[in-house]
């Protein structure tokens, strides 16, 4: 067959069929992935979105400080679609952040950040730096008073390292303000740099994950010791590759492809189905999404009367604010994403999912995201004294999980672990 | 390929100077693409002094003006303000003007050259927003004193000499910038009397 033989021809040179089976089609997936399974697929989805809108929009965009607000407005008003192509990209990157919170909320609840995966997590993390980096530097574009502001006050967080702060702001905005230099600079990061070093991450995750296999809601393995899993209870019905095989026999498993691709399939419907209503209805998202200050062109002798980060940055935000001390309280912001990236290091315990842990864990993870949300809502309100006092407050809940977790999950009250995946 | 046995020490030699010398030579091709973000010619040259016509301003009124990229406040303070200056002391972080954030003859407690003229960079020192000015309704802030400045980003609040209030964000006082009076209506920012 000709088919076949174009396939043998490539073969021969590349190994395609073998990346093919070794990462899809004969990758060993837990059977029992529940829908919280869905956000790394979906993931991957906005990426695609935000870099293909990304360029396109990067053909009528202007990147000076002259230009920049002039050229989104001709963007949504004289390209034909032009409007589309900008709420695709600016409702995607909200988009990306839900997605990715999730993601990230289904590998604490199932423990996923566990021994063999915390490099894995590592991985993980780093792309929710780069992608924060990557929302920051995208919201100057528009060149806007919010834009405009947001970056004033996140340049400035450099400002508070000793000694050097002052030429490390100068040298990060190449003015002495925010200025063209600034966003050009910017420009030049958001669509080459940062998307190159995104997509190496995300393929350095994913190839961390192949190399030490999904976790799943029971959280326990499902590659065991050659011998340890009797005749009877092992599966001959699918072929996986024999590179997951080494000295293991593999139970409840199926491939990625077909099985889980046509689950993801239905969630990027689902999905679909509400992104789509954002663009076409409220693109603005409320004034969260894209907030209403920004609709002015940036004005660098007036602050708007009040200005807070787009949503997914607020929770740190809040942190920021809550402390009365220029440094602490920039280092405590940062601390808020390292402990984040230290969990496999903070939780001792040896059982990873939920599941099968203790109610003193399950209260605990119930109030780090109540925290987490409760800062993400006090950082988009104006600074009263009661919601300085209320951030202060979920500053301390919100480290206050980590330690407890080091704390009891050294000797902790959890349940038996089941033999085989439960549903 | 001749047959002489690997000489490992040789070896290590070779490969450690190729290290060091091609980390070195790295080293040196870094330089200019972090120096291409330090501010350019033209940016530097941007910083000319500024002008600003001051006979137009009634007590209590301000007006902004642009120098390098910044705005700069001018205020007309009310007998009331100054008077003020003297009486909220204790609430403050620097009331003295220790930390230099003045040029040093401006290290008094209007930190200004004349009593009711004030001068001084519109940036919070905390993360460079604009505060707002709010004369006569600054109670709501700070009991007891009815001028002065609150940033919206943070909180940060100053006093009308751009004093900073205990117990916020922001760590010193408002920048006061050069500046001195051409004659009694016309200042100019960015240059100051030397002597």
């Amino acid at each position: 067959m000709m088919f076949q033989k174009i396939v043998d021809w490539i073969d021969a040179r590349i190994p395609m069929t073998e990346t093919w089976n070794k990462h899809l089609a004969q990758y060993p997936a837990p059977k029992n992935f529940n829908g919280w399974y869905v956000f790394g697929a979906l993931a991957i989805l906005v990426l695609v979105n935000q870099i293909l809108t990304g360029i396109w929009l990067t053909m009528n965009y202007e990147p000076s400080g002259d230009g920049a607000f002039r050229s989104i407005e001709y963007i949504m008003r004289d390209v034909d679609y032009g409007w589309l192509l900008r709420y695709l990209h600016s409702t995607g990157a909200s988009a990306f952040f839900v997605v990715v919170y999730l993601h990230m909320f289904r590998g604490m609840m199932y423990g996923s950040y566990q021994k063999p995966r915390e490099l894995l997590w590592l991985f993980g993390m780093l792309i929710y730096l780069v992608l924060m980096a990557e929302a920051f530097m995208g919201y100057l574009l528009p060149w806007g008073q919010m834009s405009y502001w947001g970056a004033q006050v996140i340049i400035s967080l450099f400002g508070a390292i000793p000694y050097f702060g002052d030429d490390i702001t100068l040298w990060i905005r190449g003015d002495y303000v925010v200025s063209g230099a600034t966003l050009n600079r910017f420009f030049a990061l958001h669509v080459i740099a940062l998307p190159l070093v995104l997509v190496i991450l995300v393929f350095l995750h994913i190839i961390a994950l192949h190399e030490v296999g999904s976790n799943n809601p029971d959280g326990i393995e499902i590659k065991r010791k050659e011998g340890t899993v009797p005749k009877e209870a092992q599966t001959t019905q699918f072929t996986f590759h024999p590179y997951y095989k080494k000295g293991k026999t593999i139970i409840d498993a199926i491939p990625f492809y077909p099985y889980y691709i046509v689950k993801d399939i239905v969630a990027v419907a689902i999905f679909f189905i509400f992104f789509c209503y954002i663009v076409f209805f409220m693109p603005e998202g409320g004034g969260y999404f894209l907030e209403k200050p920004n609709f002015e062109a940036a004005n660098p002798l007036k602050t708007p009367e009040h200005i807070a980060p787009v949503w997914y940055f607020t929770p740190f935000y809040a942190i920021l604010r809550a402390v009365p001390d220029k440094l602490a309280g920039v280092l405590l912001m940062f601390a808020a994403i390292a402990v984040l990236a230290l969990l496999p290091w903070f939780d001792r315990g040896k059982v990873r999912s939920i599941r099968y842990r203790s109610v003193l864990h399950k209260l605990n993870l119930v109030q780090f995201v109540i925290s987490f949300v409760i800062l993400g809502y006090l950082g988009v309100q104006a600074p009263t004294p009661m919601f300085t006092l209320m951030s202060q407050i979920f500053t301390l809940t919100y480290f206050g999980f980590f330690f407890a977790l080091f704390v009891y999950s050294k000797n902790e009250d959890t349940k038996p672990l089941p033999e085989r995946l439960t549903r | 390929m001749s047959n002489a046995p690997v000489d490992n020490s040789r070896r290590r030699f070779l490969t450690v100077t190729t290290a060091v010398v091609g980390g070195a030579g790295a080293v040196g091709a870094a330089v200019p693409f972090i120096a291409s973000w330090m501010p350019s010619a033209k940016a530097k040259s941007a910083g000319a002094p500024v002008e600003a016509d001051i006979s137009k301003i009634e007590p209590g009124q301000m007006i902004r003006v642009e120098w390098r990229g910044k705005p700069v406040w001018i205020i007309s303070r009310t007998k009331e303000m100054i008077d003020g200056l003297a009486k909220h002391e204790d609430k403050l972080r620097d009331p003295a003007s220790e930390v230099e954030q003045q040029p040093s003859w401006a290290k008094n407690r209007g930190r200004s050259i004349k009593e009711d003229i004030f001068v001084a960079v519109g940036i919070c020192t905390h993360l460079g927003c604009s505060p707002g000015y709010y004369p006569g309704t600054f109670e709501e802030q700070v009991e007891g004193v009815p001028d002065g400045f609150f940033c919206p980003c943070h909180g940060s609040k100053f006093d009308m000499a751009g004093r900073v209030f205990a117990g916020v964000p922001a760590p010193t006082n408002l920048v006061i910038p050069p500046y001195k009076f051409l004659n009694d209506t016309t200042i100019v920012i960015g240059l100051e009397d030397t002597a």
